[in-house]
């Protein structure tokens, strides 16, 4: 705000401001910050609770066991398939939606963007899709995990607007040059369109990354499963194991994600 | 009769004309149509058909006959709900959600929004803004992981309870706490995420009101009052009619992770049901006869809103 306010009140109110947000990142980050230590420190002192705000006697022991565990690189490499092909499937797919639904003249547009739009409001929910895959024989496959979610309607709607976004004289040009609506897609509108592909790039690998439920209900065997189902079952669900005092939570961007989720099974195998 | 004759002999011309003109639109918009055609195909298959096999709500599922050939049964698994008392205990528990949510998870980023707007330095501001968002791109497991680790019992919050002189808790465990946890890790992880678009909303907002405020004397408060607060109204009403909406469809992945048996009292809620009745029990009928009352009710609420926000002068989603 370009107003300068120079009243004691004001003053007071922006040091009070200044304490409050150093306060909201101090919360924001620690926990991130907490679980870092904890991976860092020996895991009898985390147990007595004496790591506070620095690792105590520092270790790798937690990185060397987790690298030991052969499912871990198993299920990361899974989860970067399942996260390339996905989102590989989810930006062709959207693309193709919207381009058709963006143009004023497809005379299929009403109806088409119809179909979309009621998804939003109304599903078939858990079981009968879960059946659906099931009969489709997709369980137990990539397809399984990739396909149900091949389009975001929220996302797609966000491509459409931009594709909106691009001037009419720009297609009506191409197509008095005798430019097919394919030729347009690709040779145009793509090009120009690389700040949206980026965002939904962004959104649906994050979004496969992270997914775990689809993975929990449509895959069976152990050695398909995707990072983050991995983690929820050793992390998670063993909880409450007599073993589990630790109780690694696990942190942090991609690969710390994993590496911390195993001081519980480093205490399953010292006990 | 002759002008009946011809009307119809002219009707029948004019029927010709449109399917050729049709023909001609679709011919000229082939590519258009091919491109539709894997997304259509798309939500027939996944969304479309899923819809249709609700139909498993009234009836007896039989794997070896599919869900076509399976015998029909009426309202059974609607009244076997309905009947039990457990039911409405899911019910309650949804909706306890939905409202804790709307009561603390709401307001929370439109503070954090007009607190931003307060800062003056903007390195500041963006290194708050930063520093929020950071939750939300992490995984819901991750997260959990993250409670259940600072929750155990000799996680960070006992040792703080222990510190102060408290006793430890097994917060996981205890019903009571259940609620709390799943409101204050959900603001920690999304409150920066959705304080975005009424940070967008705050943008929007003419400078030179707060300037005609200041000449006209406007204290720091008064401008917030009189003018910040205002302008985010519509969008906060919009988001608000929406979360409404959504009055059952809380996301139960994430109760998933966090309940236990010792808390299904007040952690159990109709998505969880579902998918244990459901996919763990394999009682598809019973599970999709709760999913369909969920849908139906979501969709009233969703319309309801809708309906409202138009009657309060605001644009509707639709």
């Amino acid at each position: 705000m370009a107003i300068y306010d120079k009243s004691l009140g004001s003053r007071l109110f922006d040091l009070m401001l200044t304490v409050l947000m150093l306060g909201i990142i101090f919360v924001t980050l620690f926990p991130f910050y907490y679980i870092l230590i904890v991976s860092l420190s020996n895991g009898n002192a985390v147990l007595r609770g004496e790591v506070k705000l620095w690792p105590v006697q520092f270790t790798l022991d937690t990185y060397k066991l987790v690298l030991s565990d052969p499912n871990v690189p198993r299920s990361l490499m899974n989860s970067l398939l399942y996260t390339s092909v996905g989102t590989a499937i989810n930006l062709i797919m959207t693309a193709l939606c919207a381009y058709p639904l963006a143009r004023p003249r497809f005379s299929g547009r009403t109806f088409f963007t119809w179909m979309v739009t009621l998804t939003m409001f109304f599903s078939g929910g858990l079981i009968p899709l879960y059946l659906l895959v099931l009969q489709l024989g997709l369980i137990d496959t990539i397809w399984a995990i990739v396909l149900p979610v091949a389009i975001n309607p929220w996302n797609m709607f966000l491509m459409r607007t931009f594709f909106q976004g691009i001037h009419e004289s720009i297609y009506e040009a191409a197509l008095l040059d005798g430019a097919s609506e394919l030729q347009i897609l690709w040779r145009i509108v793509l090009p120009l369109s690389m700040p949206i592909f980026a965002t939904l790039l962004l959104f649906y690998a994050v979004a496969n990354w992270n997914d775990f439920f689809n993975a929990l209900i449509f895959l069976n065997t152990a050695s398909k499963f995707p990072i983050q189902l991995h983690l929820r079952n050793v992390v998670i669900m063993g909880r409450f194991d007599q073993t589990n005092e630790l109780a690694g939570g696990s942190g942090f961007v991609i690969i710390e994600q994993t590496l911390r989720a195993y001081p519980n099974l480093a205490f399953v195998d010292r006990r | 009769m002759a002008t009946a004759v011809s009307t119809a002999r002219l009707s029948r011309a004019a029927v010709r004309v449109n399917l050729d003109r049709l023909i001609r639109i679709v011919i000229r918009d082939r590519y258009l149509y091919l491109m539709m055609l894997p997304p259509a195909l798309y939500f027939l298959v996944f969304a479309y058909i899923p819809m249709y096999g609700l139909t498993l709500a009234f009836k007896d599922f039989d794997i070896s006959k599919g869900i076509m050939g399976s015998p029909w049964v009426g309202l059974k698994y609607f009244e076997e709900f309905f009947r039990n008392p457990y039911s409405y205990k899911l019910i309650y528990n949804t909706i306890m959600l939905r409202i804790w949510h709307l009561a603390f998870g709401f307001p929370a980023p439109i503070v954090l929004a007009l607190l931003l707007n307060e800062i003056r330095r903007d390195w500041f501001k963006r290194v708050v803004q930063t520093a929020s968002y950071l939750p939300h791109f992490i995984s819901l497991v991750v997260v959990c992981s993250m409670v259940v680790s600072f929750l155990s019992s000799d996680g960070i919050l006992n040792q703080l309870v222990k510190a102060l002189g408290g006793k430890p808790q097994p917060w996981l465990q205890l019903p009571q706490y259940f609620r709390p946890i799943w409101l204050i890790s959900g603001i920690w992880q999304d409150a920066g995420w959705a304080s975005v678009i009424y940070l967008a909303a705050l943008t929007a907002i003419s400078p030179e009101l707060y300037e005609a405020a200041v000449v006209d004397g406007a204290n720091r408060w008064q401008r917030i009052r009189h003018i910040t607060i205002p302008g985010i109204m519509p969008t906060v009403t919009i988001m608000f009619l929406l979360r409404v909406g959504q009055l059952l469809a809380v996301d139960f992945q994430k109760v998933l992770l966090l309940y236990t048996p010792t808390t299904y009292e007040t952690a159990d809620i109709l998505g969880t049901y579902i998918y244990r009745r459901g996919i763990i029990g394999a009682d598809f009928s019973f599970a999709t006869a709760v999913g369909l009352f969920q849908a139906l009710v979501g969709l009233v609420f969703i319309i309801g809103s809708n309906w409202l926000a138009k009657k309060l002068g605001q644009a509707g989603l639709w």
